[in-house]
């Protein structure tokens, strides 16, 4: 085993320090030692998308970047989104168009429409597929999720408090 | 994944340094999507990784009018899609960037990497040998410079030496009315691998083709150079005879595989057919340069 490696990082928007060993995913460091499993394992090859999160503001498939590259990185995983009770417009209208079927693509989802609405608030349909191509539902509910996309770059054009500035 | 040691070196004397140190048995790390993937499925399985990120001259995205662009090994595809002046100078480049995989993969992929990689069906090298792309290549004690179509020596193999990091790939400045463009044909929109690659460019003396380059992808065991179809243009006017026997050169010069996306047959066609194409958008380009 190689020599675990101390790691700080700010996630969600708290500095935190964990151990990891360099053959340990960012994937792998969120769900089994920093007990964040939002993020969810897929495919492991970059195909599903479950496992996306935000590594300085832009989407990445933390199963494909090793823990200890995150040293000095801003992370944020779907626990980060939700400002305490108050949902995310995104995770709000994910909701109301239930854009959700099983389940387990959502996080992936979620965090690939904050990224492209934090960079682009008024996106077209083609946009937000365009944007969520790297992420796959098995229970294929593509429509709804564009929906919910769509409303919510809507409501947070509108003003609708957001729990995270951009 | 197996076990192995990693290191982060900021400058690139010290990634020498580690490269030479462990040999054949040390890997650099881009964005690792490739080779996070080949390790978990046991088909390289490097004893050290050396993160080359934080290496500054492997960062620069440096554009000058007259001497042309360097281009760090480790900048990411979406900053080369995204930025403005390579969309201008070399927009067949960026077309093939962005086609890499999905948003998620382009945030961490890099063009170097992508080179490095060695795929046959690699997106950017077409574009880059359109360019006339050279990678700077630094080894322990020595420097080099080679023309991106003799990087990849067969899949998943390059002319990198155990200890040699590909630092920068250097493109010519595009010449007055001259442009690119990069085709690919997959089954799906996004995320998938190329059928076949056709990358592009044009210089035009008034209506008469100065020079060209065409890359293909996909459709060899490595990416190609079709320089029969290039100097069949130099001199021409791109007209339906020009197109028609660029396109013929080029199938003739591609040597595919059948696989589940195609049949060599098809691939050889679809060459032929994208070449035409990626021409045709490449000199409309460089009427307005």
């Amino acid at each position: 085993m190689a020599k675990k490696t101390l790691v700080e990082a700010n996630i969600n928007g708290e500095v935190v320090e964990f151990l990891c060993e360099p053959r340990q995913s960012l994937l792998e460091c969120l769900r089994d030692v920093l007990e964040l499993t939002g993020s969810k394992e897929g495919c492991l090859t970059g195909d599903c998308g479950a496992c996306s999160v935000l590594v300085d503001g832009r989407a990445v498939c933390s199963c494909l970047m090793l823990g200890v590259e995150a040293q000095g990185k801003n992370i944020r995983t779907v626990e980060g989104l939700a400002d305490g009770t108050t949902l995310h417009p995104l995770q709000q209208k994910f909701l109301e168009h239930a854009s959700l079927q099983c389940g387990i693509c959502t996080p992936g989802f979620l965090m690939s429409a904050t990224a492209l609405l934090e960079r682009n608030s008024n996106p077209t349909e083609a946009e937000v597929r365009y944007a969520l191509a790297g992420n796959l539902c098995r229970c294929t509910g593509y429509d709804k999720i564009v929906r919910a996309v769509l409303d919510a770059a809507g409501s947070i054009r509108s003003g609708v408090k957001t729990s995270r500035a951009a | 994944m197996h076990a192995f040691n990693y290191e982060a070196p900021s400058t690139l004397a010290d990634a020498l340094k580690i490269m030479k140190a462990h040999g054949d048995k040390a890997r650099p790390i881009c964005g690792g999507t490739d080779l996070l993937i080949q390790m978990r499925a046991g088909v390289r399985q490097p004893d050290f990784i050396v993160d080359i990120k934080r290496i500054k001259e492997m960062r620069e995205l440096k554009f000058n009018a007259r001497t042309g662009l360097r281009l760090g090994a480790v900048v990411s595809c979406i900053d080369v899609a995204e930025n403005a002046e390579m969309q201008r100078h070399y927009p067949g480049l960026t077309e093939a960037a962005h086609l890499i995989g999905s948003l998620q993969i382009q945030n961490r992929a890099s063009v170097g990497g992508n080179l490095c990689n060695g795929s046959p069906a690699a997106d950017t090298t077409p574009a880059l040998i359109a360019l006339r792309a050279r990678g700077r290549i630094v080894g322990p004690r020595s420097e080099r410079e080679v023309p991106v179509e003799e990087f990849v020596v067969s899949p998943g193999r390059t002319i990198l030496k155990p200890g040699e990091l590909l630092v920068q790939l250097m493109i010519p400045a595009p010449a007055p009315h001259s442009s690119d463009a990069y085709l690919r044909f997959i089954p799906r929109n996004e995320m998938d691998i190329a059928v076949v690659g056709v990358g592009a460019s044009v210089t035009l003396n008034g209506d008469t083709i100065k020079a060209a380059r065409i890359g293909l992808g996909a459709v060899a065991a490595t990416p190609l150079f079709a320089d029969k179809a290039s100097e069949s243009l130099i001199g021409k006017k791109l007209d339906e005879h020009a197109l028609a026997t660029a396109a013929r050169l080029a199938s003739e010069q591609a040597s595919p595989i059948d696989d589940m996306r195609g049949t060599a047959e098809y691939r050889i066609h679809v060459t032929g057919v994208l070449t035409r194409r990626a021409l045709t958008i490449a000199t409309e380009r460089a009427r307005k340069h």
